[in-house]
């Protein structure tokens, strides 16, 4: 299988914090990889630097086989394969809820208004919201707009699909909502890096899980070995935290 | 190498980032170096009139001869001493404020807003226990500044609190009058309040009253100071969650009751900041008494720099009179300031 | 005591039994006493009127003024009504504030934006020049720019001399006046290039509806702008000459005549606002694009935009809506602050009606009415303006 994310010794610094310690992590086509570890881990700074929100400071990411670095026409690029699903949604608020899924397909792949509408309909119908489409995301509620934001990155027809903590800002009911939108895209075929505590989730749909302490990779496993032999002490903590 | 990378990062990095640093070091280079030979090594800073300024610079000379005038204007020279004191004791319980526990802290605290202000008054008029009657006429400089503004503010604010409350009454009548007292003061400039004061209170009171102008004045800035104060407060009891008025009301407490216990101590907390912004722009507005003839510093410059012996000298007054606004404006701003992100970070 | 509290007891209990009372009871207090100090405070100025022998009434406004103003947008002399002072004070009121608003806007957004460069020097100096101007009172900056700055200005026959055509003396700043020939035929060429470049903005908005094709609407805009005018112009055979200001000597007293003056109180005022008055606008204008998530811009890179297209749809759209309110609003203040006029004797409403038209007539309470009651209108149908605007703009929420 050839990998389509691949992270060869990278290290990050917030200053003198060390938030990446030799990171080195191959995702193959059509992998789904669960990401999970105590907060402050940085498991989302190492998300973030697949699509270059969070610049890296020493090793290699190579994105479906564009290197990142400092050269802004690959990092545009690189962005409109890899979608991006936030913890706070971060939908536009200013702009309807279609408006905000044609707005890339019209501005960066240059679509008409039409196509992009139809493009927007067709993800909208898939996260099940078509009917909230009017309106702008402060009238919907978290798990709508989170399914929206799914659309809105989906609309961008990407490779690659990053989640930051997709369903931890939302209300327990509206949890689930969000989640069988991941699963049914999951099952779609799609490349998905998720970073969550949903291990419910995670036995279901993940192929490996990685878990993230202390900027590093402590342990990196298919989910069944994962969940029924972890090796690192830390692991076994987290899970007997997470799982009760 | 450290400040080679903190000069790269922060002046140099990227091309416009540069053309500004040099832009504004040109700015710097030509503009600098004049403003301080003009402000001190031109300047004269001793001597007894306008003839010992011989330099090319600033005649500091002006404000050392009438920084008397500028302090406490035409108050007589034998009775300064009672306006130092009143001000002594002042600034002292505010030191004092700092450093003692929370009971002495209450007493200081109702000694300077209900004791103080009758004694200062008594200090600056006299009139009374043999203490020579000084007239409102001559009071001014800077001594009138801080008179006015602290006192309109002890004032407005008791007014500004009641007003709060009624703009958010549910009784019609008390809401009305509350939003058009203070939509009517806060829609018109302050200076046609001072010209209403100076001549329509006059024409509303019985003929033979006379008014001191000095009242009239604080009077009119009161009024147009609530409204502002007035919803500065509302703010504060608006951002109250509505659970503290339920809770209130389930202990069986009553409109006052619960006000007075249990919404205003946290919504006065909420508010400082703010009221102390309005007392900055009250400060800063202090100097349009003029109109109506009352001298406080900015007045009193204005009548120095046409002194005969004085002409010529307006820029050395007005530069040192903004010196000295900005010295207590930008003090109270940052005070403000401070006070604000420890509520941020308290909540 | 206990006399007392046992009263407020049975105080208290009359009332919770009697509810409406507490509804209607202090309503009809305030109405009582509202009632009680009005009618107190007009029988005293009815007897003192009479006393003085003053008419009240707004009939005065049609008397001869008969005196002068110095500056006046409209014809005015002294024959002239007092009605019409009150125009001509409340025109100049209005030209101050609208030439303060301008160049207040200007600066203020240039030193908002300075103020977060990422230049550490430009956005110290940003921040300088707004705590120097916001902290130094209104009225002692006006001062300062009249007396001390201004007057030290030659006079008349000693003009400074800027370019060639501008001159500054004590008496004021004259320019050249602009003299035009066919000066409608450039009506005409603005009016249209105004109208293509909104028809050309509509199609190449649709284009890029129908297409996906962008078309740089700044550019061809401003081209569209240059080469229709050039064209009227050309076509219109449109000319300009310039009326130079001319120092005569009349009975050895030098003057400018000729050009177009600007009266040094309207300089020092309106310099004053528009100082003031930016460093409460760059403060908005931080606020607002601070005011942005961050997540905002992270999101909108994560689907692709580039750093232009994130500014232009996400942050500016954003930005405008929180920095539009608070800025109004300064606006409002700035034409209040405008009052100060009266200071250095700016012929505006203050000055004019207030002042030389109250001293003359004596009518306090008719005059100071007036005045208050324009201000009250201006104030009242800005807010209701930003009202509108909140509701048409503002999020809507669930």
């Amino acid at each position: 299988m050839q990998s389509i994310i691949e992270l060869k010794n990278v290290n990050k610094w917030f200053g003198e914090f060390q938030v990446l310690k030799d990171i080195n992590l191959q995702v193959s086509q059509k992998e789904k990889i669960v990401i999970c570890g105590p907060s402050g881990s940085g498991k989302s700074t190492l998300i973030r630097c697949i699509n270059r929100l969070e610049e890296h400071q020493k090793g290699d990411i190579i994105v479906d086989g564009i290197t990142l670095d400092a050269n802004t026409k690959n990092i545009e690029k690189i962005r409109s394969e890899v979608g991006m699903v936030f913890q706070q949604f971060n939908l536009f608020p200013h702009l309807t809820i279609l408006d905000n899924c044609t707005l890339a397909p019209i501005w960066v792949k240059k679509k008409t208004k039409k196509e992009a509408e139809e493009i927007a309909t067709k993800y909208l119908e898939k996260v099940q919201i078509i009917d909230q489409a009017k309106k702008f995301p402060g009238q919907l509620s978290g798990g709508q707009q989170q399914r929206a934001a799914i659309a809105r990155a989906l609309c961008m027809e990407p490779n690659i699909m990053l989640f930051d903590e997709p369903t931890s800002a939302l209300d327990p009911e509206m949890i689930k909502e969000v989640l069988d939108v991941m699963v049914d895209l999951a099952n779609g075929g799609m490349t998905m890096c998720v970073v969550t505590h949903e291990m419910g989730f995670a036995k279901e749909v993940a192929d490996r899980v990685i878990f993230m302490d202390e900027g590093k990779i402590v342990e990196e496993k298919p989910t069944q070995q994962f969940f029924n032999n972890p090796e690192n002490e830390r692991t076994k903590l987290f899970l007997s935290q997470i799982l009760n | 190498m450290n400040l080679v990378n903190w000069t790269r990062k922060n002046l140099f990095s990227n091309w416009h980032d540069t053309l500004l640093t040099f832009i504004i070091l040109f700015l710097f280079y030509i503009s600098i170096p004049p403003l301080l030979s003009w402000m001190f090594f031109d300047a004269t800073f001793f001597g007894t009139s306008k003839k010992d300024c011989s330099g090319t610079g600033a005649c500091w000379v002006f404000i050392q001869v009438w920084l008397k005038r500028f302090t406490y204007g035409m108050y007589p020279n034998d009775q300064i001493w009672r306006i130092d004191l009143a001000f002594i004791i002042f600034f002292f319980v505010i030191g004092a404020y700092f450093f003692v526990n929370t009971k002495i802290k209450k007493i200081l605290f109702i000694f300077l807003t209900i004791i103080f202000p009758f004694l200062a008054i008594f200090l600056f008029h006299g009139g009374l226990f043999g203490l020579e009657e000084v007239e409102t006429r001559v009071w001014g400089g800077l001594f009138l500044t801080l008179f006015i503004s602290v006192f309109s503010i002890i004032f407005c604010f008791p007014i500004g609190v009641l007003l709060a409350m009624g703009r958010r009454s549910k009784l019609p009548v008390i809401r009305y009058f509350s939003i058009g007292f203070i939509e009517l003061w806060r829609g018109v400039p302050l200076i046609t309040v001072l010209f209403m004061a100076a001549v329509m209170f006059p024409v509303f009171l019985p003929s033979g009253t006379n008014l001191d102008k000095l009242v009239r004045v604080i009077i009119a800035i009161t009024l147009f100071e609530s409204a502002y104060i007035a919803e500065v407060i509302r703010g504060g009891l608006q951002a109250i969650p509505k659970g503290q008025y339920d809770a209130a009301n389930s202990l069986g407490m009553g409109y006052w009751k619960s006000h007075i216990l249990i919404i205003l101590p946290q919504a006065l907390k909420i508010v400082i900041p703010g009221v102390a912004n309005t007392f900055i722009a009250l400060f800063k507005d202090t100097p349009l008494i003029l109109v109506v003839g009352l001298m406080e510093l900015l007045g009193m410059v204005n009548m120095a720099k046409t002194n005969p012996a004085w002409l010529g000298l307006a820029t050395e007054g007005y530069v040192f009179a903004a010196i000295v606004y900005f010295i207590f404006c930008f003090a109270m701003s940052r005070y403000s300031l401070r006070l604000e992100k420890q509520l941020k970070t308290s909540n | 005591m206990k006399i007392l509290s046992k009263t407020l007891n049975k105080i208290n209990i009359f009332l919770e039994n009697n509810p409406k009372i507490t509804i209607y009871f202090p309503q009809f207090l305030i109405i009582l006493v509202l009632t009680i100090i009005i009618s107190y405070f007009s029988l005293n100025a009815s007897t003192n009127m009479a006393a003085r022998g003053i008419e009240t009434g707004f009939a005065f406004l049609k008397n001869k003024a008969s005196f002068d103003i110095q500056f006046s947008l409209i014809e005015f002399d002294s024959n002239d009504s007092y009605a019409r002072a009150y125009l001509v004070g409340l025109l100049n009121t209005l030209l101050v504030s609208g030439i303060g608003i301008f160049f207040a806007t200007v600066i203020g957004f240039f030193v908002g934006i300075i103020r977060l460069s990422t230049n550490i020097l430009a956005s110290k100096v940003a921040e300088a020049y707004i705590e120097i101007f916001r902290n130094i009172p209104l009225l002692l900056q006006i001062f300062f720019w009249y007396f001390a700055v201004l007057r030290l200005l030659p006079s008349s026959e000693n003009s400074l001399i800027l370019f060639d055509f501008v001159f500054a003396n004590i008496k004021g700043i004259y320019v050249p006046r602009f003299v035009w020939t066919n000066f409608n035929f450039l009506t005409y060429g603005l009016v249209v290039s105004i109208l293509a470049i909104y028809i050309f903005r509509f199609y190449s908005k649709k284009k890029q509806d129908l297409t996906g094709v962008q078309v740089p609407t700044f550019t061809t805009s401003l081209i569209i702008f240059v080469v229709i005018n050039l064209l009227f112009i050309i076509i219109g055979n449109v000319g300009l000459s310039l009326t130079y200001p001319v120092l005569e000597t009349n009975r050895g007293i030098h003057n400018y005549s000729g050009g177009v003056s600007v009266i040094p109180e309207l300089i020092a005022l309106a310099f004053s606002l528009s100082l003031y008055t930016s460093t409460f606008i760059a403060e908005c204008v931080r606020a607002g694009i601070l005011g942005i998530d961050k997540g905002q811009k992270e999101a909108a890179a994560s689907i692709g935009l580039s750093k232009s297209q994130i500014l232009k749809l996400i942050v500016i759209p954003q930005a405008l809506r929180i920095i539009i309110p608070p800025v109004t609003n300064q606006y409002l203040n700035l034409t209040k602050n405008s009052s100060l006029a009266a200071a250095i004797a700016y012929p505006d409403i203050v000055l004019v009606f207030a002042g030389t038209a109250l001293m003359q007539t004596g009518k306090a309470i008719e005059i100071v009415s007036i005045t208050m009651l324009t201000y009250l209108t201006l104030s009242i149908s800005i807010s209701l303006f930003m009202n509108w605007y909140n509701k048409k703009n503002s999020l809507t929420e669930r």
